[in-house]
């Protein structure tokens, strides 16, 4: 054969070039292949955890937002409440110091009423004891038609004066 | 101070010794002229080497069988020793390791995205093979001829029959992803880069020839084996390592991809 071209060399070679190819492939190809793969597969489940433990946070923050949103409409309805508390007290308190303040009155008044009746009363009994004592003088003293002239001009000295 | 250059001055005088040596020497006279090293270079039909004792085989073979039993052993201290303590945070070594094989399985897979598991074992094996087979023809590894010269074991691929059966192989592997992928329809695919078999056998020869024709012709004259093989035998060898590793692979990558993906038929317009 031209160039020494020799097919049985060649088979050789083949036969060389298989058992290299066989031999790299199980030896060092095939496991650092795996080798990879399982690096590979492991950041990848490692990656997919933290996604997970992401996406895990981000709804528990949600949940606390969504609490704390639900805590301010709390705290706004109770301000609500206090504030309707604390003015109706404020309003029964000045209710209730209106009436005390109309029962005082009324009071007084009756007491004034009362006493001006007192004071009536006793003007009357001192009038009759006046009276009274006016007769007895008239009846025991002198006579009765100058003793009452006397009284009478009395009383309105009494008046003027 | 004082020791840098007296290391350096040792340094210079071991040099000029050796020179000395070398141009005193001489040659011990040649078995063969320029042209017939050359010839051999290119056919091995002279330096040929005993097989076991089975018959007269070219030096490329047993150079072959080296590189093929070196990345064995390699892969499996590799395998013993390295991958079971491989991390996942990787050191240097696995970093290498790691990206020897991702290189090729990327280049598999974004060559043949359909159909990559074989195709991306066979060209890590095969760009291994080229690699380390070039280097090989830096170590100067030497055999003994059937006629009893010494002979340096050049790289395998430099051999015409290695050349062919990487090329006639890697056609293969293409002509088995063509059937994989379209059966019947793909063997027709393939056949008709009836030329690739050829184009890729000797593409490879005739680049890995070139290098060891150069250096065959550089060591051939002792004046030129200073200085000049650092830049023909090693910087050429290394670049020429890397080219025909990447060219190959890459070539095989895209016409299995090419051939091994399924086509559709256009469906009837009704």
């Amino acid at each position: 054969m031209p160039l020494n071209i020799d097919l049985q060399q060649i088979l050789l070679h083949w036969m060389n070039l298989a058992i290299l190819v066989g031999g790299l492939y199980f030896l060092l190809y095939k496991p650092v292949k795996q080798f990879m793969a399982k690096r590979e597969e492991y950041y990848r489940s490692l990656d997919e955890q933290a996604a997970a433990k992401l996406s895990e946070a981000e709804k528990i923050k949600a949940e606390y937002q969504a609490k704390l949103d639900g805590a301010d409409e709390e705290i706004r309805q109770s301000r609500t409440k206090a504030q309707q508390a604390v003015q109706k007290s404020a309003e029964d308190q000045l209710a209730q110091a209106q009436e005390q303040a109309r029962q005082i009155v009324a009071h007084a008044q009756a007491e004034a009423e009362h006493s001006r009746e007192r004071v009536l009363k006793e003007s009357q009994r001192e009038l009759r004891k006046l009276a009274a004592a006016a007769t007895r003088k008239l009846a025991f003293q002198a006579d009765p038609f100058d003793q009452f002239l006397d009284l009478a001009e009395g009383g309105a000295k009494y008046e003027d004066g | 101070m004082k020791q840098h250059k007296k290391g350096l001055a040792l340094w210079i005088g071991a040099v000029l010794l050796l020179l000395a040596g070398a141009l005193m020497a001489g040659t011990s006279g040649r078995t063969e002229s320029v042209q017939e090293a050359m010839r051999d270079a290119v056919l091995h039909n002279i330096n040929q080497v005993s097989l076991l004792g089975l018959r007269a085989v070219n030096p490329g073979l047993i150079s072959a069988f080296v590189v093929t039993a070196f990345l064995l052993a390699a892969a499996a201290c590799i395998r013993v020793f390295a991958i079971p303590r491989f991390q996942y945070i990787p050191g240097k070594f696995q970093l290498l390791v790691e990206e020897a094989v991702g290189l090729f399985d990327r280049m598999a897979k974004s060559n043949s995205p359909h159909r990559f598991g074989f195709l991306g074992a066979y060209i890590f094996a095969a760009g291994a093979y080229i690699f380390v087979g070039t280097l090989f023809e830096l170590l100067g590894l030497q055999a003994v001829t059937v006629h009893g010269h010494p002979v340096t074991l050049p790289a395998p691929l430099s051999d015409v029959n290695a050349a062919i059966a990487m090329g006639t192989l890697s056609y293969l592997v293409i002509l088995s992803g063509g059937i994989a992928g379209n059966g019947p329809k793909g063997v027709g695919k393939t056949l008709k880069e009836f030329s690739l078999p050829i184009s890729m056998s000797f593409r490879l020869f005739g680049a890995l020839l070139s290098g060891l024709l150069v250096t065959e012709l550089v060591y051939y004259f002792v004046s030129l084996s200073f200085i000049l093989p650092v830049v023909v035998g090693v910087l050429f060898t290394l670049l020429h390592a890397l080219v025909q590793a990447y060219v190959l692979t890459m070539l095989t990558a895209l016409f299995y991809g090419e051939v091994s993906e399924v086509t559709h038929k256009p469906g009837r317009k009704g």
